[in-house]
């Protein structure tokens, strides 16, 4: 041990820290980007042209695929980049798929050109809907969205004129369309949707505005100094999710030709883009890809378990939360350091 | 006229239900600044372990109840310092989706475990006593023994945080957890103890549940949502605030349900909007934070 | 033995490195400052000295304890208290609430509550109030307060002069001589170097995170101190 008085200390002046010059660039464009842009084109194409190639299961499949993977995009857009977490996505889910009894099936509009309608139904709903639930914040917000969600469903129970809690069938706004062009507009409407989603998430993300949504979400204190623009992005983003979350509500339900407000309502749609988002890799692009194919692939290995498959899949999502916070796509970023749609500017040290 | 009036005291004795099962709530809240999405769960969990308790175990009611509550204050303990303890100070996102993940995990669970029907807690005599205020207005003796017991909770914790040492480790966890640390608290074991404390007050909500509603697995969210709106409306913080939110719910539910059977729990959730959109700090504000 | 011992701490924001190697031996009943300027890591430093940042192993002793990596309730325990930079007083707590709380830890020693008192008068009127809708002043006063009932065997005291009208710190610094002459080593971290250097017997010049001078007031001149301070 030291001496009981402290040694003097020597007078000195240490040298200040030599700074050694460096060069940085900002790269956002890379050779994995181009090849993720071509393969997402390639993959496009190839589900339009399904129906001259694909058996009707396959069909069915890959629209149920698109449909999810459009939701858990959506539901990523607001809890992963605006850092706005919502439980109650399945109310623009709902009034989507209710569309088709309103538009569709009482007032006789074409059923697919009820799918653009239904979002426009949605977007002009969510706009009461964030006057009241933009009065909370974080956790709250999350709740008071689920609240929504619930009014909306107990208000879809209570009309008759939509078939009350039992629900009603759209069968009769399909008749006269062939079915082969009715699973085929179903594919196409959900090629648009899921490749939508994804098209539109990375370019608005690319754009200038990707950095202060990447702000917003990382700290919506600190990004407060970015005044009320920040507070208007999050309104569009609520907004434009629910417009994508009504038509692909819309689309659901053609595929699916019966409807109720316990399964349009349901918090299952919410669940469901929950695990696949936080297992994939919430805040990226990629991460809800890579969710969905997981979700399909465990749903059809495990699917006979019953509850305890959920269970799993819960037990999965925490333990990803907990432990790898950006889900599996971001290990896989943070270990190979590549992005197929990188919407973060990377800091690179030239030589 | 006396027809209403009974509905009107339903109404606020329902009111007690949901204010038990919001303090779990605003107490996890109020110390960790944990919104537990898995709390109407942790209800119900409660309500099949009193079921567990009484059918399998034959204990007396109010034996069950003790045992409930040691059960659940436990499982809150190990709960904070096992899986909760790590999304402290990880922003909202971290402790909302780990507690969502729970939420769905307890409601499979208590599905495989005890099947889809619906159960409740038989009770004898007390279930359908009742109290005559005098002409054709009566209470049940079990709505107003709710009542009391969510009076008296409410009681107890505002003595334990003003006249307790552990009270003001509490409120200075909940201020500023690093400074509070520097007085020597151990903040984690604070958070652990307040945990335990929230889910005693879940156990107490859990067997009320079982005797006075049938209850199913699934039926943790709509109890979630209550005690969310209790505390809301009541002003984050305020715990004679959450019993004035539980009470106005519960009002707004038996006048909903007298007008139409469908627009009971319709009629809550739109008295919560409606508070929200008149004051969207709740009633009582007390803390900014939300 | 020393009753503090610092050898080779560094610190860490994220990538960005805070402290480079820092040594520091503080005697029991010591008085030592820690001036410079703003960003220099004195701050960082208290800060890893109380454990809210996790300094290497083996690089901190108190009283021949390796302290380093305790979480800080506990060394708070061992006897090191902080009087935070900003106050970070408990705002739902009251005047003696806050206070009172400084003695969680249970550790005996010359300190209770009535000597606080005794030293601040101000605060017993109103120790009722919340600790928050206090003066400046007064806030500072509840502050060392709460940190001296720990009974530390160190005070750890960062910018207690900031902000305050120059008749208060002088109020607030004749607090810190009597807590020195009760016998506890005392750090005071400031940027005002005159103050700091009136109570000290021995001083540190942190300048970018490194220790740029170091010896005892009287025998350094002010225009080598400055050079240390400002780094020219």
């Amino acid at each position: 041990m030291t001496s009981q008085t402290p040694p003097p200390l020597p007078v000195t002046v240490a040298p200040a820290p030599a700074r050694a010059p460096a060069k940085y660039a900002v790269t956002l464009s890379t050779r994995t980007s181009r090849v993720g842009e071509t393969l997402l084109l390639v993959t496009a194409i190839a589900l339009c042209l399904m129906p001259w190639w694909g058996d009707r299961s396959l069909i069915r499949t890959s629209t149920e695929f698109l449909y999810i993977l459009a939701l858990a995009q959506m539901w990523n857009m607001l809890a992963g980049y605006a850092g706005l977490v919502s439980i109650g996505q399945q109310a623009f889910v709902g009034i989507g798929g209710y569309c088709l009894v309103v538009f569709g099936v009482q007032m006789g509009l074409n059923i697919f050109l009820v799918v653009p309608v239904a979002a426009v139904v949605a977007a002009l709903v969510a706009v009461p809907s964030a006057l009241v639930l933009f009065r909370l914040r974080g956790a709250y917000f999350a709740v008071g969205t689920w609240v929504v969600a619930e009014v909306f469903r107990l208000l879809t129970a209570n009309a008759s004129v939509v078939g009350g809690g039992s629900g009603t069938s759209i069968t009769a706004a399909v008749q006269g369309i062939p079915v082969w062009w009715r699973d085929a507009l179903t594919l196409w409407g959900a090629v648009i949707l899921g490749v939508g989603a994804i098209a539109a998430g990375y370019f608005v993300l690319r754009s200038r505005y990707g950095l202060a949504l990447q702000a917003v979400r990382d700290s919506e204190a600190a990004s407060g100094s970015l005044g009320i623009r920040v507070r208007r992005m999050q309104w569009m983003l609520y907004i434009a999710s629910a417009a994508g979350c009504g038509a692909i509500g819309a689309i659901i339900f053609i595929s699916k030709l019966r409807i109720s407000p316990s399964a349009a309502f349901s918090l299952d749609w919410t669940t469901t883009v929950f695990f696949i988002v936080v297992i994939g890799g919430i805040g990226t692009l990629e991460g809800p890809i890579l969710g969905t194919i997981l979700f399909f692939a465990l749903r059809g290995l495990l699917s006979d378990f019953g509850s305890w498959y959920l269970i799993l899949l819960g037990a999965v999502a925490v333990i990803v939360m907990i432990r790898m916070p950006d889900g599996l796509w971001g290990w896989v970023l943070r270990r190979f350091n590549l992005s197929l749609f990188p919407t973060r500017r990377r800091l690179d040290r030239t030589p | 006229m006396t027809d209403w009036l009974n509905t009107l005291l339903q109404g606020v004795l329902l009111g007690g239900l949901y204010t038990l099962f919001a303090t779990g709530l605003s107490l996890a809240f109020g110390v960790m600044r944990l919104v537990n999405i898995a709390h109407g769960d942790l209800i119900v969990l409660a309500a099949y372990v009193a079921l567990v308790a009484v059918e399998t175990l034959h204990l007396p009611v109010l034996a069950a109840a003790a045992v409930v509550i040691l059960v659940m204050a436990a499982g809150g303990y190990v709960l904070q310092r096992g899986l909760l303890t790590h999304t402290v100070g990880r922003g909202i996102l971290s402790p909302l989706l780990v507690t969502f993940g729970l939420s769905i995990i307890l409601q499979n669970l208590m599905l495989e475990i005890f099947s889809a029907d619906s159960r409740g807690l038989q009770a004898g005599a007390l279930e359908t006593a009742s109290v005559s205020l005098g002409g054709d207005i009566t209470v049940g003796a079990l709505p107003l023994m709710i009542m009391g017991t969510a009076i008296a909770v409410i009681v107890l914790l505002q003595l334990l945080f003003t006249r307790t040492t552990l009270g003001r480790a509490f409120r200075a966890t909940s201020d500023d957890g690093e400074t509070a640390q520097l007085m020597g608290i151990d903040t984690k074991q604070v958070y652990a103890l307040a945990m335990a404390l929230a889910m005693a007050v879940v156990a107490v909500a859990g067997v009320y549940t079982a005797i006075r509603t049938s209850f199913d697995p699934l039926g943790g969210p709509n109890r979630l949502l209550f005690a969310f709106e209790a505390v809301i409306i009541g002003g984050l913080g305020s715990l004679w605030g959450t019993l004035a939110g539980g009470i106005i719910l519960g009002v707004s539910q038996a006048i909903g349900f007298r007008l139409d059977p469908g627009w009971g729990t319709l009629s809550s959730h739109l008295a919560f909007l409606a508070v929200l959109v008149v004051r969207p700090n709740g009633l009582f504000p007390r803390t900014r934070d939300r | 033995m020393s009753l503090l011992s610092v050898r080779g701490l560094t610190a860490f924001y994220g990538d960005s490195q805070a402290l480079f190697g820092i040594d520091m031996e503080i005697a029991a009943g010591e008085t030592v400052a820690i001036i410079g300027s703003n960003g220099a890591g004195k701050s960082t430093f208290l800060r890893s000295i109380c454990g809210l940042l996790a300094p290497p192993a083996d690089s901190i002793h108190l009283n021949g304890r390796p302290i380093a990596g305790l979480p800080a309730n506990q060394i708070a325990r061992a006897g090191i208290a902080l009087v935070p930079e900003g106050r970070r007083l408990f705002p739902s707590l009251s005047v003696e609430e806050n206070i009172g709380l400084g003695g969680y830890g249970g550790r005996s020693g010359p300190w209770t509550l009535k000597r606080v008192y005794d030293m601040f008068p101000d605060l017993y009127i109103r120790r009722s109030h919340a600790a928050t809708k206090l003066s400046g002043g007064q806030q500072q006063m509840v502050a060392i307060g709460r940190a001296l009932m720990a009974n530390p065997d160190l005070l750890l005291c960062d910018e207690i002069s900031l902000g305050l009208a120059p008749r208060v710190v002088k109020d607030i610094y004749r607090s810190i001589d009597s807590i020195i002459g009760e016998g506890t080593s005392v750090v005071v971290v400031e940027q005002d170097i005159a103050q700091a250097l009136r109570v000290a017997d021995r001083f540190y010049c942190f300048q970018e995170g490194r220790v740029s001078l170091g010896g005892r007031p009287g025998e350094v001149s002010m225009a080598t101190i400055s050079g240390a301070y400002f780094g020219v």
